[in-house]
């Protein structure tokens, strides 16, 4: 089961903040879902290779001829911050 | 309500094109029906018809879209805070086809946040309300586009079906609702929640109307390198027997893997069983041996999927941002702020189950599962030639009374979750009342069977005879 520590953890790597009641709140929820979860280790599954796809497909090719695709400009309408003709963001370092 | 707004959809592009009725009278009464609206069920409406899109097959008869479809320049917001106000550069594939094919876009409707829930109640801008009963919930996550429907505010609807999010609002809100065969459509310009599962269809008031509708929604689009369209075009079902065919009727999946099928639910599916009988179909009993642990494996690779789908969502490009002293804390206080609890919660089961050290013990045994449940359903079509069970253990359950408990929530994509994780097409439609609400029943079949599902679906329509939908008034 999942705690406190875990929790915590597993929200670091998904980049999301917790509140301490939050952190609580997911600790018992994660691992009541968790528990329902695990009654696939009862299964057999020697042999059953992992499903990469449902319907078999491969090499899905196109012709490579240039199309129209979205501009700079419009790329960067939808951005909470743009600078240089780029994404504008906070210093990583800061 | 007026002729109108009662008719099919089939009906309405009939008497358009007949002349007996005016496409734009119809978009503006159906405008003016969704602008007026207090059941939650539309995010936007449109002003006028985009794209003047009311030539064409589909000879104007309005269409409401889940907003988890992009609109070139029309709020789509997934149902999440964290693209409130966000408008896309582009038009999703199945959207664009439609409106070619003369079904302009009505309005975006009100979903589950990221197509995550099964009762439209984890929508960042609030809940819908069923029009059969308006304290209970319309089922989701297509939600929205279903109470539309039913409500009479629209006279069909798309979605999108990850574990069941077409067919079980369709089911609460006695409703054709269908999933196509994984890659019949394209998912172009769809919100990706679980990009191996998610799937966009018809939800509808008859079988006809699913026909017309997902007709103009399949194809290949170069766009999505898993779309591949259909074999054959999808007709227009006419069937009304079922001579010759065989159902098969899973123990696995009719109860004795669940505790909690209503007694009602359980009671519609036995006299729709017998009506199968009636018109000639054959019902056995088959084995789907692994389909118990369905629930189980979906649980776990759907939120998988979404933890890195969701990724996207750092305040960079595109949505919310919060924040801002450094990069991380925006990235941190844009995600908390923007995203709703069970969003929270799937992301977190997701990143926990692709974390170092647990992978091998949950996301690789669950994608394993789920080629078991696959195999399962390709030999249970060697003996027939459709399953059947009920589409939602229970009728359309109250407002909040299964929001304190997120796995009684996920419950309710017992019956539809394991044709999602084969890929396979199913249909559920409405079959009967249980506590005056509506029960639907789920047809699937094999990969790329969507015309024999149709056709089937249309024989049992028509000799269960279900009516009284809330549009009908």
């Amino acid at each position: 089961m999942i705690d406190r520590d875990e929790v915590m953890h597993v929200a670091r790597l998904a980049r999301l903040e917790l509140s301490s009641e939050e952190v609580e709140r997911m600790a018992g929820e994660l691992s009541h879902v968790l528990e329902h979860v695990e009654r696939i280790g009862e299964l057999d599954l020697e042999g059953a290779p992992p499903t990469s796809h449902v319907v078999p497909l491969e090499n899905v090719l196109r012709e490579d001829v240039p199309r129209p695709s979205l501009s700079r400009e419009r790329a960067l309408e939808s951005a909470p911050e743009s600078a240089d003709g780029g994404f504008g963001v906070p210093s990583p370092g800061a | 309500m007026s002729a109108a707004t009662a008719l099919s959809a089939s009906e309405a592009a009939r008497q358009i094109e007949a002349g007996s009725l005016s496409a734009s009278e119809l978009f503006d009464e159906y405008r003016d029906r969704a602008a007026a609206d207090s059941s939650g069920a539309f995010l936007h409406v449109a002003e006028r018809p985009l794209q003047g899109a009311t030539a064409g097959p589909l000879a104007g008869v309005p269409l409401a879209v889940k907003d988890l479809f992009c609109v070139e320049g029309v709020p789509s917001t997934a149902g999440s805070r964290i693209l409130e106000g966000y408008r896309p550069p582009y038009t999703a594939t199945v959207v664009a086809r439609l409106a070619e094919a003369g079904a302009p876009m009505l309005g975006k409707t009100n979903m589950d946040e990221f197509a995550m829930g099964s009762s439209n109640e984890n929508s960042g801008y609030g809940p819908v309300t069923n029009p059969w009963d308006r304290e209970r919930v319309p089922g989701g996550s297509s939600g929205g586009s279903a109470a539309a429907v039913a409500g009479g505010l629209a006279p069909w609807a798309i979605g999108t079906d990850t574990g069941g999010s077409i067919r079980q609002p369709a089911a609460l809100c006695g409703l054709v609702g269908m999933k196509p065969t994984y890659g019949a459509v394209s998912r172009y310009g769809m919100i990706a929640f679980a990009s191996s599962l998610d799937q966009a269809g018809p939800i509808t008031r008859d079988v006809a109307d699913a026909a017309l509708l997902l007709s103009h929604m399949v194809g290949r689009d170069h766009c999505d390198s898993t779309s591949l369209g259909l074999p054959e075009p999808v007709r227009a079902p006419s069937a009304e027997r079922l001579d010759g065919l065989r159902f098969g009727v899973s123990p696995e999946l009719a109860g004795g893997g669940l505790e909690g099928v209503e007694p009602g639910v359980a009671e519609v599916l036995q006299a729709t069983l017998r009506t199968i009988e009636e018109l000639g179909g054959a019902v056995e009993e088959v084995h789907l041996p692994h389909s118990g642990h369905g629930l189980s494996a979906y649980y776990v690779l759907a939120p998988a999927e979404a933890s890195a789908n969701l990724s996207r969502y750092d305040g960079v490009r595109y949505g919310l941002r919060r924040g801002g002293a450094d990069l991380r804390s925006m990235y941190e206080d844009t995600r908390s702020a923007g995203f709703g609890p069970e969003v929270k919660r799937r992301i977190m089961l997701g990143t926990y189950s692709l974390a170092s050290g647990y992978y091998d013990a949950y996301y690789g045994r669950a994608q394993r599962v789920r080629t078991l449940i696959a195999e399962d359903f390709r030999r249970a079509f060697d003996q027939v030639d459709f399953i059947v069970t009920p589409t939602s253990p229970t009728v359309a359950f109250r407002l909040g009374e299964r929001t304190a408990d997120p796995l009684a929530m996920y419950l309710s994509d017992y019956f539809t979750v394991p044709m999602s994780l084969a890929g396979v097409p199913a249909i559920s439609l409405p079959a009967g009342l249980s506590e005056g609400l509506p029960v639907g029943v789920q047809l699937a079949g094999p990969a790329f069977s969507e015309n024999a599902i149709l056709d089937a679906a249309h024989a049992l329509e028509g000799a269960l005879g279900f009516e009284g939908g809330p549009w009908r008034g």
